[in-house]
């Protein structure tokens, strides 16, 4: 990279064209780019649910082959996942972190530009397996062997856009910790940090625990393909179920690692539109830390039906339902921070509540899940893909977006049309439960996940659950509308641009100047 | 802090976070022995001993009634036809049985085949004591060829008192595309 360029442009405003882009260490450019990166992968994502709900819309085989299907269903979590949620959870971070601390930037801004530049890379590597001989990967994104192994010459591709990515996201998580360490402004105490940053640097503490564990575990998949180790084959000697263990001790984490920062984003617009401060502060800090540290001890509720000694259902069992108590106490600290606050129900403040409500019901089918006799059941149906749908899509995305509203204005320095934005909101609120509810039912009855076809008594369900995924799809297209309306133009948005809003990104003027708290501000 | 303070932080935090992601990489395979051992302890994942055990001097214990089901099955590389002559018998703690495998190459070149045991559940497998096992060498066929092979087992007085079935699953594994086995 061209260091003495960006080292003089530090001191002008910046580059122009696109190169400006390819070559900024700014946290602002780079937090816009993970955003818009994040958008377009949340559309490619979403295309890929269109095909497997366009395909469920009735029995039988109607668009896609069964190989193609299942590698929708794999691409499709691949994408959102590492492309779409957490992409955006590393946007937010670089935009707001040093502005919500009163840093000038990200510690380490050149690596920031390398982690970001990473991802398109890793992303067309990992799209580009669709057009392989073979096929994509189509073993299910939990890469399972001896299913996994299958896979045709996209394997390595494969293999090798998920070390990018962990790459990538390990780079963004050190950034994180080192800034959100060193960089505060004085005064700036670790319990005077807003809620989203110390979510954040929880976050990024389990990143750097479970990233290397993930890129450890396709390692080992790798050789046993093409040097004949034996990790994970039964005849060398090597056991297919402990991938499965290596593969939750990451996963697990990972889904808090979905879902944290998302706990930090209504926190901060919850109290913003109740009026009120955020009750029960420490509280929320140590739920937080808590979640994380059990989310270590938790793995193999992801696999009660391999085969477990009764000993190890009933201790997971017992670790997974501990969790139900730090999550509980932040749903209670947002609802008594809305108790007799002045409320208003502004876009952000809408898919806060939603999150709250919706992040609840998908809570409680994941306790239902963590009940071991009953997960025999449950165990790869619909139910678990309503499950995890309710606290990904209602509760990740859900958050992601009321962000987007409540930060867009201060960003841009524009307000979004606020008219268009609630109904955003109610549509997707709508149809996000026609699309998952009707999946819970579905489950029960016994429809498992991942097949391209179905017996013809779950129909009804299927359908209505198909009709609510195409509008969900079409609402989002109008999300992407606003978003862009808004960066365009639109009224002036005031400096604190929400009469409840405080912390210190509300201080800078909307759109905030390149290069913010060059001196740092003083925190009392 | 100064601009220079502030980069030797920035350093020093950097080395420690590397430090804590080499150390969580190296982790991943250190669970690989760690999970054998705690398997070997446990009995978790269903493996057997690979070794003959010796089973002198165990009195049988004819009023206990064990179910012991017997699955053959092929690796997917393997064009071999393998079952077991009888699927399911009942058997006395202490005593010993023998049971035979028949398996048959359909390739018409020879091929060397190794017999991969598990036994369910996983708690049991400890006491699924093998004498005689075409399992602990690998069986060369010829071409065509078909043949039976022994087993000769007891199982352990001491099994759990809950356990009163269990299966033990054979998978045949080509052994040519095998070059390593862990032991």
């Amino acid at each position: 990279m061209n260091t003495a360029t960006t080292h003089d442009a530090h001191h002008e405003e910046h580059q122009g064209g696109l190169l400006r882009w390819v070559f900024t260490t700014n946290h602002k450019d780079i937090g816009t780019l993970y955003l818009l990166f994040a958008l377009l992968m949340f559309i490619v994502g979403g295309a890929m649910a269109m095909i497997i709900r366009a395909e469920l819309f009735q029995p039988g085989l109607q668009f896609v082959d069964p190989q193609f299907f299942n590698s929708m269903t794999t691409m499709h979590a691949l994408v959102m996942i590492f492309g779409a949620v957490m992409p955006a959870f590393v946007g937010l971070a670089n935009w707001l972190i040093p502005m919500m601390i009163g840093a000038p930037d990200m510690a380490l801004p050149r690596m920031n530009n390398w982690s970001f530049w990473i991802l398109p890379f890793a992303f067309t590597m990992l799209l580009s397996t669709l057009f392989m001989e073979g096929g994509g990967p189509a073993g299910g994104w939990t890469l399972y062997p001896p299913l996994v192994l299958q896979t045709g010459n996209a394997f390595p591709f494969v293999i090798f856009s998920i070390h990018l990515m962990g790459i990538s996201s390990i780079m963004g998580a050190i950034n994180v910790i080192v800034t959100i360490v060193n960089m505060r402004a004085p005064g700036m105490t670790l319990m005077k940090m807003p809620l989203f940053v110390w979510t954040w640097l929880i976050t990024a503490y389990l990143l750097i625990a479970v990233m290397p564990v993930l890129a450890g575990a396709v390692t080992m998949l790798l050789t046993d393909r093409f040097f004949d180790t034996s990790f994970f084959n039964a005849a060398g000697g090597g056991d297919p179920v402990m991938f499965q263990h290596i593969f939750w001790f990451f996963g697990h984490p990972e889904v808090y690692i979905l879902i944290l920062p998302a706990f930090g984003i209504v926190s901060q617009i919850i109290p913003t539109f109740a009026r009120k401060p955020l009750f029960g502060y420490s509280s929320m800090v140590y739920a937080t830390a808590s979640i994380a540290f059990l989310s270590f001890i938790v793995w193999a509720h992801h696999m009660f039906t391999v085969g477990m000694p009764l000993a190890g259902e009933l201790f997971f069992m017992y670790a997974t339902m501990l969790i139900a108590v730090p999550t509980g106490v932040k749903v209670f600290n947002w609802v008594s921070t809305m108790w007799k606050g002045a409320m208003t129900f502004e876009t952000p403040m809408l898919f806060a509540v939603g999150f709250v409500v919706m992040f609840t019901i998908g809570g409680f089918s994941g306790l239902m899940l963590a009940i071991a006799p009953v997960d025999f059941q449950y165990h790869d149906t619909y139910f678990v893909v309503a499950h995890f749908h309710y606290v990904l899509v209602t509760g990740a995305v859900f958050a992601i977006m009321g962000a987007t509203y409540y930060w867009l204005p201060k960003w841009t320095g524009h307000m979004y049309d606020e008219r268009l934005g609630k109904l955003h909101f109610w549509l997707s609120a709508i149809f996000v439960n026609i699309l998952f509810f009707p999946q819970h039912f579905l489950g029960l009855a016994g429809m498992p996940r991942r097949i391209p076809d179905y017996s013809i008594q779950f129909t009804e369900f299927n359908q209505i659950s198909s009709i609510g995924g195409f509008a969900f799809g079409l609402t989002q297209l109008l999300f992407v509308y606003i978003v862009i309306k808004t960066i365009r133009g639109g009224a002036r948005a005031t400096d604190r641009v929400w009469e409840g809003a405080h912390g210190l990104e509300w201080t800078l003027p909307s759109p905030p100047p390149y290069h913010s708290f060059q001196t740092a501000p003083e925190i009392k | 802090m100064t601009q220079a303070d502030l980069k030797a932080a920035n350093r020093r935090l950097l080395k420690r976070l590397g430090f804590v992601i080499v150390g969580m990489f190296g982790f991943v395979y250190a669970l690989v022995p760690l999970y054998n051992v705690f398997c070997d302890i446990t009995g978790l994942n269903g493996k057997t001993s690979n070794e003959a055990a010796r089973v002198a001097n165990v009195q049988p214990d004819l009023s206990r009634t064990v179910v012991v089901e017997f699955i053959a099955s092929v690796n997917e590389s393997m064009p071999w036809e393998f079952r077991p002559k009888v699927s399911r018998i009942e058997v006395h703690p202490g005593k010993t049985y023998r049971v035979n495998f028949y398996a048959r190459n359909l390739t018409d070149r020879a091929m060397v085949g190794q017999a991969i045991p598990s036994v369910t559940p996983g708690q049991a497998a400890a006491y699924f004591k093998k004498t005689e096992c075409f399992c602990f060498t690998e069986q060369r066929f010829e071409g065509g060829e078909g043949r039976d092979m022994p087993l000769v087992f007891m199982v352990d007085p001491a099994l759990p008192e809950d356990v009163h079935e269990l299966a033990l699953s054979y998978t045949f594994f080509d052994k040519q595309k095998l070059t390593r086995l862990n032991r």
